[in-house]
């Protein structure tokens, strides 16, 4: 089962390899990493989407734990919880398809942020599936380019991870 | 008080009360060097190969229970320690490794002698640091003695790049009493709803069994554990790390389990109902074939490292804390419940393990005309009154120290259990004979082992740590040959070395006193008289059995009631018990 770990990580160089490389040594699998400062510098946020049996995502949480620059981690997927993925795409566009392709993106509640004359570049956020779809719409060829940063989550309601 | 980096590190360590440090200098590491070189409080223990540093300082953190303390340079300084430091890290024993590293503007550039110390040693510590600031130095040194001792104790490096230690750039020093880490907290005392669970569990056993490893030694529980079995009556086994922490002598202790195990401790757990594990961590040579291990067990683990819980075997009862609180909590709620251990079930569970022990498992034939390794283990354990420090490298002769020298006391068994390092036993002996100069210590080893890490006879004769080898030598890297006999029709491929050298001579040359035995006869007097010698290094050449494998053996892939006996059993087993 797909589980979403959200981890609160001492900002310090080599804090990300420690993880990537606990991953890689005991044979877990990361489907997307995303890490970033929280407003409080000295910590980052990092969400971690993997797979496993839940012997495997109880291992990897220990795991994780055990790790000394992790300061506190959640399962996301344990609770109710709100997740979105960034994605940017760059779309050909010829005159006829034009009008088409933003009719798309309305549809899907996207950003057209650069335009030339063969192109479009697009903005969108949401659930993984929702990118997905957006790309499934277009056919073979008129994508150029396609950044996804991988889901981050925070859960819903009032209790949050933090210090 | 100011201070240079490098007397900073030193200074630190007079704080920290570390009596040893083992190293090797090197470019990056000589002004640490020469503020070692300022003072005679932290001896200095010289090595002749940096992996050796490392094996000597985890060895006298095994034995007296303090960090073992290493110091090398970058480069290859550093990555010939990495065998010490895994070995140190597998087996959890807190040791803290100072490496050079090139000076900071250079790092990243290729320079000479570097190495990305810290990305290399990642998997293998428990924590590594860069220190980057001359005023974060001490508070690091604090932090890596903090983490490599408390919680489940592991190594922990600091790499110091050669600009930090600068004897031109002075700063304030001052050794913090503590260190508070809000990404680091232990977990000490277990849940006390859990042990009460587990205490009801132990006390309607019907054949239970209690399942010892190295953090019961680790966590200087072996006093709580013993007082806790012997209050119960119930059967006891060890793990290879785990021998000393129940004393071996005792008749409720079953011997060693696992692959090498005795066939009355393997019996035990596959047939026991409840299981007490107790700083054991399920390793695969302890369970076998995961899916026939103890199939009519109810499993409790006291274990301090939450992810060493279910992490191959699931278990029912899970416990995170300290072994010796968790013990201790355990004695007081048996001494007031009012449910005691069935006396009739107790009784017909110890007539079973009897038929297990009149198997006589550990059997061999005293009447060879070549000595028998076995035997000469058995001798060492008489003459030395089972009071020795016995230090082991790797193989059949590590299995036979720890199936025939019976450990009576924690901290007396010392051998690379996790890693199973080749090479550990010459510096480990040193190490432990550092800490303890009026104790025997004894390496046994085998011809192939002791090749290893030889060259360290000569610190042996520079800082006067007068060992005992016990070389028991049969021509043969023996347990690759045995698994070679059993599973490859006998394709000895590179298990047979064509040159051995004369241990006699190379003794002598290093200033030591060589002794070649040949006959099971002169065994014990060989051994009466090395010991005597107490001065002396000693290394003793045994010339055993070729042919001689360890038994009782599980092969891999096989279940704990599935062995290889030497003599076939002699009671039928009745397997029909739940």
């Amino acid at each position: 089962m797909r589980h979403i770990i959200s981890i609160l990580i001492e900002n310090e160089a080599g804090a990300l390899s420690r993880v990537a490389g606990l991953f890689s040594a005991r044979g877990y699998n990361i489907e997307s990493l995303t890490v970033a400062p929280t407003e409080d510098p000295s910590l980052s946020r990092m969400t971690l989407v993997t797979s496993g049996s839940d012997e495997i995502i109880e291992q990897i949480t220990k795991q994780l734990n055990k790790l000394i620059d992790v300061v506190k981690l959640i399962d996301l997927a344990e609770s109710a919880h709100i997740e979105r993925e960034l994605m940017l795409v760059k779309i050909k566009t010829s005159h006829d398809t034009r009008e088409e392709v933003k009719r798309m993106v309305d549809i899907f509640r996207g950003k057209i942020i650069d335009v030339t004359a063969n192109s479009y570049v697009v903005e969108m956020t949401g659930q993984s599936s929702k990118l997905d779809a957006f790309i499934h719409g277009f056919e073979e060829g008129s994508i150029i380019e396609v950044v996804r940063s991988g889901p981050t989550g925070i859960s819903r309601g009032e209790k949050g991870l933090h210090l | 008080m100011e201070l240079s980096g490098g007397h900073i590190l030193v200074q630190c360590l007079k704080d920290e009360g570390v009596e040893f440090v083992f190293g090797y200098p090197g470019g990056s590491v000589l002004h640490i060097y020469d503020a070692i070189f300022h003072q005679d409080e932290v001896k200095h223990i010289l090595v002749r190969h940096e992996q050796a540093a490392a094996h000597a300082a985890d060895a006298y953190a095994r034995a007296t229970g303090k960090p073992g303390v290493v110091l090398v340079t970058s480069g290859p300084g550093a990555t010939n320690a990495v065998t010490g430091i895994a070995t140190a890290y597998m087996d959890s024993i807190p040791m803290v490794i100072i490496s050079g590293q090139v000076p900071s503007p250079v790092i990243g550039s290729d320079a000479f002698q570097e190495v990305d110390t810290v990305g290399i040693t990642r998997p293998c510590v428990k924590h590594n640091f860069l220190v980057k600031d001359v005023n974060d130095l001490a508070e690091t040194m604090k932090k890596a003695f903090y983490v490599a001792t408390t919680g489940r104790p592991g190594p922990v490096l600091v790499d110091v790049p050669k600009d930090i230690t600068d004897p031109n750039i002075k700063v304030p020093y001052k050794y913090p009493k503590k260190v508070v880490m809000r990404s680091y907290n232990p977990v000490v005392t277990g849940h006390k709803g859990q042990i009460k669970r587990a205490v009801e569990m132990l006390l309607t056993a019907q054949r239970p069994i209690i399942y010892s490893g190295g953090g019961v030694i680790l966590g200087e529980g072996h006093k709580e554990l013993t007082e806790l079995t012997q209050m119960l009556g119930y059967p006891i086994t060890n793990t290879l790390m785990g021998l000393g922490g129940y004393p071996a002598t005792d008749k409720q202790f079953v011997g060693m389990l696992g692959m090498h195990g005795t066939y009355e401790a393997n019996m035990a757990m596959h047939e026991s109902d409840v299981i007490l594990a107790v700083g054991a961590r399920f390793d695969d040579r302890v369970t076998g074939k995961l899916a026939e291990f103890c199939p009519y067990a109810k499993i409790i683990h006291i274990d301090v490292d939450p992810a060493s819980i279910s992490k191959t075997v699931k278990v029912d009862v899970p416990i995170v804390g300290e072994v010796k609180p968790v013990l201790e909590q355990m004695i007081e709620l048996i001494k007031d419940s009012k449910i005691k251990p069935s006396k009739t079930s107790l009784e017909s569970w110890w007539q079973l393990i009897q038929s297990w022990r009149d198997v006589h498992c550990l059997e061999y034939d005293r009447n060879s005309k070549v000595i028998k390794p076995q035997y000469v283990v058995e001798q060492l354990y008489q003459v030395t009154h089972g009071e020795a420090y016995v230090t082991s490298d790797v193989g059949q002769h590590q299995m036979y120290a720890a199936q025939y020298y019976h450990f009576d006391k924690p901290r007396r068994w010392i051998n690379s259990g996790g890693l199973g390092t080749m090479g550990f036993g010459l510096p480990a002996a040193i190490g432990v004979k550092l800490a303890f100069p009026e104790a025997n210590v004894a390496c046994i080893t085998g011809e192939a082992s002791i090749q290893m890490c030889i060259q360290e006879l000569s610190t042996a004769l520079q800082y006067n740590a007068p060992v005992k080898i016990i070389n028991l030598n049969n021509r043969y890297m023996g347990m690759v040959r045995q698994w070679q006999e059993f599973s490859y029709e006998s394709r000895y491929s590179q298990s047979y070395m064509d040159t051995i050298p004369d241990f006699v001579k190379l003794a002598e040359a290093y200033g030591h006193v060589g002794m070649l035995i040949e006959k099971p006869e002169d065994v014990r007097g060989a051994l009466e008289h090395a010991f005597a010698l107490k001065d002396r290094t000693v290394f003793l050449d045994f010339i055993t059995d070729r042919t001689e494998n360890v038994y009782p053996m599980i092969e891999a892939g096989k279940g704990h009631h599935d062995m290889k006996l030497r003599v076939a059993p002699g009671t039928p087993v009745d397997r029909e018990l739940s």
